[in-house]
């Protein structure tokens, strides 16, 4: 299991820089409304990291600005080093820096099988050839299959995702971004809305997609947080309020105040 | 399997039992809402002025044959060109538009071509270019010869319907499918899935021109009514009451409605009225059209 979730090209040991992420003076504004406000993040290189904060913090405005579906307003933003600010969403999740959504995110008329092939279907250079049968992507199939089995899927290949389990499509979704063999996930809320055993499965499953990779996601269940991340940020009103790992955060009073007074209200 | 050997028998036989410019018509408005639908129907886009690509293909065909003197395949060519690139001009203008203004800009270009064919001498205003000439396809079949004509129109058909359904079940045809079902999650994949929507526009823009440029042939005639915003108004409705979700149900949409204007021509005036009926009766009561009803009604018959 762990040798299909690890990554292929394995870990970039030749890049100097410690941070795969850094952001800088990063601000968001709508129509005068401060989403992110002059936000400095930095993750580091093979950490999960977690970005928390109460409802409306920014943390998917944050998510947005950094795979580039958002324009930020102000700021700039390094992956690796190179500056990204001015890219295309599409081409940042080429260069490695893969994104989940809040709301789950499959091909719903499409089966298990299908879902995952689109993300490995892109390397083989027939993309847009219309002239084509699609049998031709059958060659896919079979690592298809394995990322299904590495997510615990493999039984319902055949089955439209629609009809998936609320946890399930969650493994599929988390199967098709490793389909791409990322160098950096971002989770946004990846286990919101999930009962007790689906929670336990896709914590297993971050913990291990995480090695050899770096995973930057936001969530709200504290207990997954404390146990799954190395460094934790917190967000409110677009700000950063604290950084630090979980004892360090979880007792700083403003953070107690501002999030867990609410979280435990 | 079974049913396409059926299909291509009557198709075949056809012309002996039915009036052939009548089916040579609906054969090509079956053919222009294919093509309309490789993009409603399987990219998720509404364009609101595929008329243009139909109409002045038909236009460009027809100078072609008529003033130039080529032979029918070479002003087909030159049809399909035109609006290919056409095709790419609206796509590249329209394509970053979501929904509705998507619709409104495509009709909005589709009326500057309406204006353009009303004024330009070649197109000849309100006669339109009469009496085009059929030729001989490849300088060999005589395409005047009824019967010739109408297998020809058919092998047209077939390949455009063709292409298609290659289009749809090909590697490109799963990404627009993955486009169509969640836009966003197709980007964070790493597709710039603008790229994806224009390569369909332009498809569906060029199959569209072989439909009006193939009318041409069959009517020898180009006018103003194949480039007005009405027939892009049609052929969306050919295509809803067809049923977007397979291939061929916008044929039948297309058979449907060509057959009320032909044989319910008399009462005039009433034949719009029935088609608005129509309109309403399938957005309200019929969303999958007559053959994706007919699937459904297949399927729930299957499963009991
Ligand atoms: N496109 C937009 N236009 C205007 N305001 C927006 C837009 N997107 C987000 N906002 C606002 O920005 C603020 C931050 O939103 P964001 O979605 O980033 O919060 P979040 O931290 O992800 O919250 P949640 O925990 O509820 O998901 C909210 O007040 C939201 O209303
Ligand atoms: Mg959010």
């Amino acid at each position: 299991m762990s040798s299909t979730l690890a990554p292929v090209g394995g870990v970039n040991a030749g890049l100097t820089e410690d941070w795969i992420i850094r952001t800088q003076d990063l601000t968001k504004e709508f129509k005068g409304f401060f989403a992110v406000r002059e936000v400095d993040l930095r993750v580091r290189r093979g950490t999960i990291h977690a970005l928390i904060g109460p409802n409306g913090a920014g943390k998917t405005t944050c998510f947005n600005l950094i795979t580039k579906f958002l324009q930020p307003s102000k700021g700039r933003i390094l992956y690796n080093g190179r500056d990204i600010t001015r890219d295309d969403p599409a081409s940042v999740a080429r260069a490695g820096l893969v994104r989940s959504f809040q709301i789950s995110a499959v091909f719903p008329h499409m089966t298990v099988l299908e879902n995952i092939r689109v993300a490995l279907q892109r390397p083989l250079g027939t993309a847009f050839h219309f002239w084509r049968s699609d049998h031709s992507l059958k060659v896919l199939d079979g690592r298809a299959r394995e990322l299904a089995a590495a997510v615990g899927i493999e039984e319902f290949s055949e089955t439209p995702a629609v009809e998936l389990s609320y946890g399930r499509k969650r493994a599929l979704e988390i199967a098709t971004t490793l389909a791409l063999d990322p160098e950096m996930l971002l989770l946004d809320e990846p286990m919101a809305g999930m009962g007790r055993e689906d929670i336990d499965r896709i914590a297993g499953l971050i913990r291990q997609v995480a090695k050899g990779r770096t995973v930057l996601m936001v969530e709200h269940n504290l207990a997954v947080v404390a146990d799954l991340s190395d460094t934790i940020t917190v967000l409110a009103r677009g700000q950063i309020l604290a950084e630090g790992d979980y004892h360090k955060v979880s007792g700083d009073p403003q953070v107690i105040e501002a999030y867990m007074g609410t979280a435990h209200a | 399997m079974m049913w396409i050997a059926a299909i291509a028998a009557l198709a075949l036989a056809a012309p002996y039992a039915v009036y052939p410019i009548f089916l040579m018509k609906a054969l090509c408005f079956g053919l222009f809402a294919v093509a309309f639908n490789l993009l409603l129907g399987y990219t998720g886009l509404l364009s609101f002025g595929h008329a243009a690509f139909f109409g002045f293909a038909a236009y460009v065909t027809g100078h072609a044959m008529k003033e130039w003197g080529v032979t029918p395949e070479l002003g087909i060519l030159a049809g399909v060109a035109v609006a290919a690139a056409m095709g790419l001009v609206f796509g590249l203008l329209a394509i970053r538009r979501l929904g509705i203004y998507f619709a409104m800009v495509t009709l909005a270009l589709a009326q500057m071509v309406y204006f353009y064919c009303l004024q330009a001498p070649f197109t000849h205003g309100e006669d339109g270019i009469q009496a085009i000439p059929r030729g001989k396809l490849f300088g060999v079949l005589p395409l005047d010869d009824m019967y010739v004509l109408y297998y020809v129109v058919l092998a047209i058909f077939a390949i455009g319907v063709w292409i298609v359904w290659r289009a749809v079940h090909s590697p490109f045809g799963q990404v627009l499918h993955a486009i169509r079902e969640n836009e966003p999650r197709a980007v964070s994949l790493g597709y710039k899935t603008e790229r994806f929507k224009l390569a369909a526009f332009v498809l569906s823009a060029s199959l569209a021109g072989l439909a009006g440029a193939t009318k041409t042939l069959v009517f020898q005639l180009a006018s103003l009514t194949d480039v007005n915003w009405h027939t892009s108004g049609e052929v969306v409705l050919m295509t809803l009451l067809g049923g977007m979700g397979t291939v061929l149900g916008p044929v039948a949409g297309a058979f449907v409605i060509t057959t009320i204007e032909n044989y319910l021509a008399d009462i005039g005036a009433w034949v719009t009225i029935i088609q608005g009926i129509i309109f309403v009766l399938v957005v309200t009561l019929f969303r999958r059209g007559i053959i994706g009803e007919a699937l459904a009604f297949v399927e729930r018959r299957r499963r009991q």
